[in-house]
């Protein structure tokens, strides 16, 4: 059996991973959920006709030509660490990982697509992409799902479109979301406002981990709710427009930050630098709140030969099951937060200190 | 009176909105007004700010009335309301009345537009286009226009042959 953290390239190769506009949008995404015709859904179903299910499913989509060179497993097969380095990784949901039995796991190693089989609904497949590649995302999954319903029977209403399991999924099964880094908007205290006209613009905005998570490191997800009565060019376009206004806001907020309260912006990232480069202990969250403004440092060049892939792949093994990944012995909390200010003091040991220059050409 | 949101505290904000004939109370406690971000009472759209509260309503009234139960697979209404999760594809058609309102609060619309199967695809389009042509030909009648009417009489004579068979 192959084991999933051999599989997977490394943190840091991950992390060379470019797209368009990248220095805010972390990362994109599109995924469709669909159901099998015949079966009750996962939820409802019990164990045999679940196991079933992955066992129909599995090889279905492992066969695709997108998966030839893929991690394909049963979750009963996969121990919790390996789990959660998958939420880490944004490859399966929280929720997913908290499945075992009759639940299993395809994703092709280019981290392109993954399909979550018996999380929700029988299947949820989606398409990666780094920085705002939405449209992309979409029709690299509209593929592949036309593809997997040669041979699988969806689940098709001719008005209702897609059947779901939870009826908020109804129609297209779609939902589009974006990973995007805001900490100028953070900073100047318009993210609330933000994120309520998002809301009313019938989007979601949620933390890094999607549904009831908190938005550690100012990362935020923005994704569509509404699955019924538009389609899915709609859906991907309107999800377009707003993530192009949040970039301009955000990037506006950077520039007004630096014009008008330039000593806030350098004291955070000057902290941020301070703290990540000195701690002895450090815990995830704290880790990923201050990478963030060194993140922000990066993007304003104040610490010139630095990219901001060393800041992304920090970001990622950092956070508890990528750090155990790396020891053997099994950490507490606390022997974790030694080992992640040790790693991150070492990692950062050729950054100099943040360079201020005097802003707006010493018109300040 | 209690917070409907978190049920514990007591609800001190009180919000009300009338759409068309329909009146919605909220009633919230300080802390959940501010979660859901009522301190402001000019800068929200109630409507959207509601759409999940409303929603709970309305899988209420999805939940109420008779013990359904799906004959696919068991599952009943009463399930329904405590998981918000359906059993199988078929409880879409066993729960479709209750369900109607729960999607209109939910959703654009409560019809598919987007992608279908292929090999459905050609059926789905078959019948929008006998939906139209069956709108065109009363428009047709009512305007006495009957020789439009016959022509488009016999195009759905044929459509109508060609979408039942291949159902």
């Amino acid at each position: 059996m192959k084991d999933i953290h051999t599989f997977l390239c490394s943190p840091a190769e991950s992390t060379q991973r470019h797209g368009p506009y990248d220095r805010i949008v972390m990362s994109s995404r599109v995924r469709l959920a669909r159901n099998l015709r015949d079966f009750a859904f996962p939820g409802w179903a019990k164990k045999p006709e679940r196991v079933k299910v992955l066992e129909m499913v599995l090889p279905a989509v492992s066969a695709l030509p997108e998966m030839s060179d893929s991690f394909a497993e049963a979750l009963d097969n996969l121990t919790a660490l390996d789990k959660q380095l998958l939420v880490e990784r944004h490859l399966i949901s929280r929720e997913h990982a908290a499945k075992s039995i009759g639940s299993g796991l395809v994703v092709n190693r280019a981290e392109t697509f993954s399909v979550m089989i018996n999380e929700e609904d029988h299947l949820r497949m989606q398409a990666l992409r780094p920085g705002f590649q939405t449209r992309d995302a979409w029709q690299a999954i509209d593929k592949l799902d036309s593809a997997l319903e040669k041979k699988l029977n969806f689940a098709f209403d001719n008005e209702l479109g897609y059947l779901t399991a939870c009826p908020t999924n109804l129609g297209t099964g779609i939902r589009v979301s974006a990973m995007l880094h805001l900490p100028g908007l953070v900073l100047s205290e318009q993210i609330n406002p933000i994120i309520q006209s998002v809301n009313k613009l019938g989007l979601a905005v949620r933390g890094l981990y999607g549904e009831g998570t908190e938005a550690l490191g100012n990362v935020f997800q923005v994704s569509n709710q509404m699955t019924l009565g538009e389609s899915e060019t709609v859906i991907v376009e309107r999800l377009e427009k707003v993530l192009a206004q949040i970039i301009e806001h955000e990037e506006n907020a950077r520039q007004t930050l630096m014009e008008k309260k330039p000593k806030i912006v350098f004291n955070h990232i000057g902290r941020a630098y301070g703290i990540l480069a000195n701690a002895h202990l450090i815990s995830s969250k704290e880790t990923m709140n201050q990478l963030s403004f060194l993140r922000l440092g990066v993007d304003m060049d104040l610490f010139p030969g630095t990219s901001r892939a060393l800041v992304d792949e920090l970001f990622l093994v950092t956070q508890p099951a990528h750090l155990q990944k790396q020891v053997s012995d099994k950490l507490s909390a606390e022997e974790r937060d030694l080992i992640r200010a040790d790693m991150v003091r070492e990692r950062l040991k050729n950054v100099s200190r943040p360079v201020i220059k005097p802003p707006g050409g010493g018109a300040n | 009176m209690q917070c409907c949101v978190c049920k514990e505290k007591p609800a001190t904000v009180h919000l009300t909105q009338i759409v068309g004939d329909k009146m919605q109370k909220l009633d919230l406690c300080e802390d959940c007004a501010k979660a859901k971000g009522f301190n402001d009472p000019t800068g929200f759209a109630m409507a959207d700010q509601m759409l999940g509260l409303g929603a709970s309503l309305e899988l209420e009234s999805a939940a109420a009335g008779a013990e359904l139960k799906c004959p696919r697979c068991g599952f009943s209404q009463a399930d329904f309301k405590k998981s918000g999760r359906l059993g199988c594809p078929e409880c879409y058609r066993t729960f479709a009345e209750g369900l109607s309102g729960l999607l209109k609060t939910m959703h654009k619309g409560t019809r598919h537009v987007g992608k279908a199967p292929e090999a459905l695809r050609q059926t789905r389009d078959n019948v929008d286009r006998l939906k139209s042509l069956q709108k065109k030909l009363a428009r047709a009648i009512e305007d006495e226009n009957y020789e439009s009417a016959a022509a488009l009489r016999d195009e759905i004579k044929i459509m109508g042959g060609s979408v039942a068979k291949s159902r």
